[in-house]
Order: C-alpha cells, then sequence, then structure tokens
C-alpha cells in the first residue's frame, strides 16, 4: 500500500502501481480452503493431466481476487471498490511469474460519489492478458 | 446455425430462483481468505485496525463473500451437473464474475444468498457449439436483510 490517491489527481490513463503475487502450489493450497474449491485440477498433477490439461492450473477467483488486491492497494485506505469483474480467457499456470495491472478508463461524477473506471487484467510471462476485467472505484476528494 | 438448444424447458428457468443459502464471515476466515490473495492491509487481519479505520469488525477482502455452512448431507451434491440443466454438452467453463458491492460486509455477519439464471446465449466458438448461462446471486445481510453485495457469472458449456 502507498499513500491515499485523491480522484482530482487521477486522469485518464493513469496506470495503478503493478503488483506480482506469489501463484506457488502452497498459495494454491492455501487458497483452496480459504475459498472451499477443492477441484483437484488445482493441486493434483496427474488428476490434472487426466482432464486433458499440461499442469495444474491456478484457480480463476484466486485471479479475480488478486485484481480486488491490486485495487484495493492502490484505493486504501478511503477508496472504495464499487464493482470488479473479470472474464477467465486463459490458463495460467503455478510455477509461472503473473502481474497484475490496471489503467484507468474513465473519471466521473454521480451524485457526490467521485468515480473512475479502471481496466485490469492478469498477464502471463507472454504478454497474455489471462483474466481481463474492469472495475468501478470511488474515491476521496482533497 | 443448428437447431436451438435453449429448449422451452430451459427458458423456463430464467428469473426462477433456486434454493437460498447461507454463509458466515468469519474472522478467522476473512484472515485466511486475505493471506491466500497476498494481502497486507491490517484490516483484513486485525480487529483494532479496522475499528480505527471506521469498520465494525475485520473486513472481507475483494470477493470474500463468507465461507458457506458445510452439512455433510448437501457433499454428494457436489458430483450433480452444475445447476442441474438439461444441456447435451459435456464440458463447463467458468467465465467469470462480476461483484457489485452496496456495503462492506465484515466479521459477524451472516449472507444468505439465493440465484436465478437471467440469461442463455448460444454461440459458435473455436472450440464449437457453446451454451453461455448467465446468473444472478443476490447476497443479503442476515441481521437486517439489506442486499451487500450481487454477483452476475456466466457459465459455458460446450
Amino acid at each position: 500500500m502507498s499513500e491515499q490517491v485523491f480522484w482530482d489527481d487521477i486522469n485518464e490513463g493513469d496506470s495503478l502501481p503493478i503488483i506480482s503475487p506469489d501463484c506457488s502450489t502452497q498459495q494454491l493450497v492455501v487458497w483452496a480452503g480459504a475459498s472451499g474449491d477443492f477441484y483437484q485440477i488445482h493441486y493434483d498433477i496427474p488428476f490434472a493431466e487426466n482432464t486433458g490439461l499440461d499442469n495444474i492450473i491456478v484457480h480463476g477467483a484466486l485471479k479475480q481476487a488478486f485484481l480486488g488486491r491490486l485495487l484495493h492497494d492502490w484505493a486504501a485506505p478511503d477508496g472504495r471498490i464499487e464493482q470488479f469483474g473479470c472474464s477467465y480467457r486463459g490458463m495460467d499456470y503455478p510455477a509461472e511469474d503473473m502481474s497484475v495491472s490496471g489503467t484507468v478508463t474513465s473519471k466521473y461524477t454521480e451524485g457526490d460519489r467521485h468515480l473512475v473506471d479502471v481496466e485490469v487484467w492478469t498477464e502471463n510471462p507472454s504478454g497474455r492478458k489471462t483474466t481481463p476485467g474492469t472495475a468501478r472505484v470511488a474515491l476521496p476528494t482533497r | 446455425m443448428a437447431e436451438s438448444i435453449i429448449t422451452d424447458e430451459l427458458k423456463s428457468l430464467i428469473g426462477v430462483d433456486g434454493p437460498e443459502s447461507e454463509a458466515e464471515v468469519t474472522t478467522t476466515g476473512c484472515r485466511l481468505f486475505a493471506r491466500a490473495v497476498g494481502h497486507t492491509d491490517l484490516i483484513f487481519y486485525d480487529e483494532e485496525v479496522a475499528k480505527a479505520r471506521g469498520y465494525k469488525s475485520i473486513v472481507a477482502p475483494p470477493g470474500f463473500l463468507g465461507t458457506t455452512v458445510y452439512k455433510p448431507a448437501d457433499a454428494k451434491r457436489a458430483s450433480a451437473p452444475p445447476g442441474g440443466l438439461n444441456i447435451p454438452y459435456k464440458r463447463i467453463l467458468n467465465g467469470g464474475t462480476t461483484y457489485e458491492y452496496y456495503d462492506s460486509i465484515v466479521a459477524g455477519d451472516v449472507l444468505t444468498s439465493s440465484s436465478h439464471i437471467t440469461e442463455f446465449q448460444e454461440r459458435e466458438g473455436s472450440v464449437g457449439p457453446m451454451l453461455i448461462t448467465w446468473r444472478e446471486t443476490t447476497f443479503r445481510r442476515k441481521s437486517d436483510g439489506k442486499v451487500v453485495a450481487k454477483g452476475s457469472s456466466n457459465m459455458i458449456n460446450y
């Protein structure tokens, strides 16, 4: 986390500070317990291979939660995530480095709320956006 | 395009709420979820910090909507086809989810939720014909009935 960002200072096109989350097999197991998703394709290699995968894969909902962390770290302490979502477009594997990024696409007000829309995504080492999404965040003003 | 697989039987499911389920937002649940995602903000871990920042208790991290209350008798439902839909495709993919928040969710909250199908879409994809099923889930805080979040998700059968 860093210092509070204010709506006044944001410009369309601004980038959010990138995060590089831990996608180790250990982290996937922690996630399985936290989320209650015990599907074996996320921790059992022979099982995953039997379903036609090359390896175990990172949970889609974990990637979405990483997008939530990106947005929270950027907007905290006083900003608020009003909406965030994504599509699962590609698989990610635990041995790979993932980066999670975002760009402000618009800035506007609705009533007394000061809002920004943000494009967010996870990216694999070959530069492919495997989990593209969007978010709406309310930010404080100066 | 081949004949539509969106039968009247499927269409009749649109808008019909499924059974209600209950999830508990606990301090332990919030902390474990935050740890699994690598969160460093202490509002997800430390009650005093959360209170000092204006929250009633430890905050549920983005994407956390509680831990479903597990009952052993429900375990066999895990092998049932998702949604129990009668669809001629064998493979299924989770397409993604969007959450909309209307209030903070904190430890101590009990959330009740139910979902219904909002739309079926047929599409020709690279993997052949697909059926996309859109669902909306409403999460209410049990103590006062307030809608605290909605989730819109889609599943892809192909």
